[in-house]
């Protein structure tokens, strides 16, 4: 590492694999953006971060090196090795848009990275500092391409017709002329494939799902957290170990008794297993909340006469509300999105939830499209919710649950 | 005599009121968790000692029509009164069956079937034993007077019944071991448990480091930090279907973009079929399980870093050490704890964990794991008590983790 020290040494490195990251994020940006074809030039990006990373050493300013970066690209363009390549069919514009994008993702990020860096030798400190800021660079870079792509893909892809798809993977740009003809698979989901039943079939067995889970943990919960009786630590544990049981083991004997009884096939089955794969979350989580709410409060209660029970509900749970927010998104999140014994015990399209009607869309009759519509109308509720409470969902997932 | 007051011993009533309390308000809990829990993981043990299939789920009944021929119009008109009876299992028998009906007033059985007897307006046939496949048809001469025309009742319309008992496989003393032969037997049951532990070391470890890189790089204050930080749950609260098949489609080797953009980008020369072959897919599917669970652990070695005190830091600061130092000196050690935690319950998780590979290649191409496998054996081959043999072996792995992460999590988080 010690051999790397130098501003010049350390900085065309930097340069060299920050640029190439840009490139292939421009490449990749400006493909599915246009459908056209780019590519990342690896002789162009080499070149074109040696100088600049060599030159955006400490005491140059921005523009310089905006100057350079803008220098270089240009001139590697014309001359045919560009850090961002053009496949045939590409516009004038587009190449000038590349050029542009490819001088400011270059240049400003690597003034910012070797902003300290001497020439010669670096210290420990201003080259760890380099590295640091760097592999944030390519950090923020990669974790918003790898979460932000299959998002984006899903969502286009909803909007595109087959063939347009088959011809170009590539193309995701909207055909605005469509007008309303973009949203077609959405209206043929929710026309022909009853979809708005399985939103309000989903909306029913999650909402319901959470006001079972919680009449039933927080009584739970509270004697778990507060009571002292025999046998309470290993019933704390054994919550625990219940809610690591996979669910694939389970659901073999439910099948089999929900086949017997003719339970199977009805939303009231759903309604019925559902809050039972949630309470033990619930329950852990919200025994982990009452344990930190002070004793005294409640037994200032007990001695002006209220029942545990007038406790509990007077004084615990409207101190716990920012738990029973947290526990009941995170429930509703699970009852949502539980596909496995919604896909084992329900054969009957018209009693279908929302993640079962699309499994049903995975056919290869039905168009990708459709699928992906399917897909869209699944995340975007549990997505709006979550984005609009998020600050209870990452307490509440934070406070003691690991399921997944 | 002296008396010391010593405190009382036992428990007082008190606090027996107190633990009666305390049961009461977990009874339900008890009750529906160990009804859908615990019964089932009975069951499930009980059922990978039968040799069951998905058809036997069905017991055999006897099947039973009634109908009068002869379409009588006048009283003294001849009719015939017929049974069709069938066994509704081609290879099971039924035994001890009794048929009991009665008969509409007016129509009375000139000659009665040697099997069946009348009393009153009762009649009743035994069958005896009724062998798989069975099928036979009674009829008997019946004459009709004014009193059953003039009510217009149809025969099938009365009261019938008919019982048998059938031999269940769910609950006969019948046991074998055939199933975890089976399960064990030839090469499969290791390539599975191979690729389980592929699957499960890598998806947990992989998702912890990305974890940790993530939330390294949110653990400072800057704008837009809280979209980012929405932005990179995304994979997490997203339905496992949609995001499996947004995969799917991704990754397609015919019109998947991915491919499209590779060939474009000549890294490939020739599509990938990412999710077909081996061993590429079980690649993709840790890769999947990486990106879907790295939001956790992100989130939850973020909660414990903004916990660290910022002291330390400084005091490193004063010593001179490198930012590289501090991270290996000082966060880490005081990460060690979530990060082993988080470790065990996502092992755990992973190692159970079923949709995700099923929706992805279906357990095809080499990603069987144990999971899946259970529901290949129960529902792809319809052979229940197999899959269920393979749920007790992932029980009897998860009692074992479950051991190794309560002596550690203990420790750990005081749990």
């Amino acid at each position: 590492m010690s051999g790397l020290r130098f501003g010049y040494i350390t900085g065309p490195v930097i340069g060299v694999l920050w640029t190439f990251t840009v490139a292939v994020t421009i490449s990749v940006l400006l493909s599915f953006a246009s459908g056209d074809p780019f590519r990342p030039g690896l002789i162009g990006s080499v070149l074109l971060g040696a100088v600049v990373g060599g030159f955006a050493l400490k005491g140059r300013t921005l523009p310089m090196v905006l100057a350079l970066a803008f220098g270089v690209t240009a001139a590697l363009t014309v001359a045919g090795a560009s850090p961002v390549l053009t496949g045939d069919g590409v516009g004038g514009v587009q190449i000038g848009l590349a050029v542009i994008l490819t001088t400011l993702a270059v240049g400003w990020p690597l003034w910012k990275i070797l902003d300290d860096c001497d020439f010669g030798e670096l210290t420990r400190h201003v080259f760890e500092d380099a590295v640091i800021r760097f592999l944030t660079g390519f950090g923020y870079v990669f974790f918003t391409a790898i979460v932000a792509i299959p998002f984006y893909v899903m969502v286009m892809t909803s909007l595109k017709s087959q063939q347009a798809l088959l011809q170009n993977p590539l193309d995701f740009s909207l055909e605005w002329d469509k007008g309303w003809d973009l949203f077609r698979s959405y209206f043929e989901l929710f026309g022909q494939f009853s979809f708005g039943n399985y939103l309000m079939t989903s909306m029913l067995v999650s909402v319901l799902t959470v006001f079972i889970t919680l009449a039933f943990s927080i009584p739970g919960a509270y004697a778990v957290a507060r009571l002292r009786f025999k046998g309470r630590a290993a019933l704390s544990r054994s919550i625990l170990l219940i809610y690591m049981v996979p669910m694939i083991v389970l659901a073999l004997p439910i099948y089999i008794v929900f086949s017997m009884t003719g339970l199977r096939n009805t939303i009231f089955g759903i309604i019925l297993i559902y809050p039972v794969t949630t309470i033990p979350v619930a329950l852990y989580m919200l025994q982990g909340y009452f344990r930190g709410l002070p004793a005294e409060v409640e037994e200032a209660g007990l001695m002006d006469g209220l029942s545990r029970l007038a406790v509990i509900w007077k004084i615990t749970l409207p101190l716990s509300l920012p738990a029973l927010a947290s526990v009941s998104l995170y429930v509703f999140m699970i009852a949502w999105n539980e596909f496995l014994l919604a896909f084992m015990l329900l054969d009957d399209p018209s009693k279908f939830t929302l993640t079962r009607g699309v499994a049903m869309l995975n056919s290869s009759e039905i168009p990708r499209q459709h699928l992906m519509a399917g897909a869209v109308i699944a995340t975007v509720p549990i997505m709006a919710l979550f984005l609009g409470l998020e600050r209870f969902m990452t307490k509440g997932l934070t406070a003691g649950s690991v399921k997944g | 005599m002296t008396t010391t007051a010593l405190p009382p011993k036992g428990t007082g009533p008190l606090a027996k009121r107190e633990a009666r309390m305390a049961w009461g308000l977990l009874l339900p809990t008890l009750l529906s968790v160990s009804l859908v829990v615990v019964l089932p993981l009975l069951a499930i043990f009980w059922i990978s000692f039968k040799p069951v299939g998905l058809a036997d789920l069905r017991p055999p009944t006897p099947v039973l029509r009634e109908s009068l021929r002869g379409n009588p119009e006048a009283p003294g008109d001849d009719a015939q009164v017929e049974y069709r009876i069938r066994n509704s299992s081609q290879d099971k028998p039924i035994l001890g069956v009794v048929l009991k009906d009665r008969l509409p007033e007016g129509l009375t059985i000139t000659e009665l079937d040697p099997r069946c007897s009348v009393s009153g307006r009762d009649l009743t046939c035994d069958f005896g034993d009724l062998e798989g496949g069975f099928r036979d048809r009674l009829r008997m001469p019946a004459t009709v007077d004014q009193a059953f025309l003039d009510s217009e009742v149809e025969l099938d319309e009365t009261k019938m019944s008919i019982s048998g008992t059938s031999d269940n496989i769910l609950t006969n003393s019948e046991l074998t071991f055939e199933n975890f032969r089976r399960v064990f037997d030839g090469g499969e049951f290791w390539s599975v448990l191979g690729v389980t532990i592929f699957y499960t070391v890598f998806g947990t470890v992989g998702a912890l480091l990305f974890g940790l890189f993530a939330a390294m790089l949110l653990n400072k204050e800057f704008r837009g930090q809280g979209i980012l930080r929405g932005l990179y749950l995304f994979p997490y609260v997203a339905p496992v279907i949609a995001v499996a098949f947004t995969w799917v489609n991704l990754f397609d080797p015919f019109s998947g973009s991915a491919n499209a953009l590779l060939l474009q980008m000549g890294v490939a020369s020739e599509p990938i079929n990412f999710f077909g072959q081996r061993p590429l897919a079980l690649i993709m599917v840790t890769v999947f399980e990486i990106w879907r669970y790295f939001p956790l652990s992100f989130l939850f070695i973020l909660a414990r870093m903004q916990s660290i005190d910022s002291d330390m830091y400084e005091a490193a600061d004063m010593d001179g050490a490198s930012p590289f130092q501090k991270f290996w000196y000082l966060s880490l050690p005081q990460l060690l704890g979530i990060l082993s935690v988080l470790f065990l319950l996502r092992f755990i998780w992973t190692f159970n964990k079923f949709d995700d590979i099923f929706l992805l290649t279906g357990g095809n191409a080499g990603t069987r794991t144990l999971t899946v496998n259970v529901y290949e054996q129960a529902f792809a081959i319809s052979n229940i008590g197999a899959g269920a043999a393979v749920a007790v072996v992932i029980f009897t792995c998860l009692i074992a983790f479950a051991v190794l992460f309560f002596r550690f999590i203990s420790r750990e988080e005081g749990l």
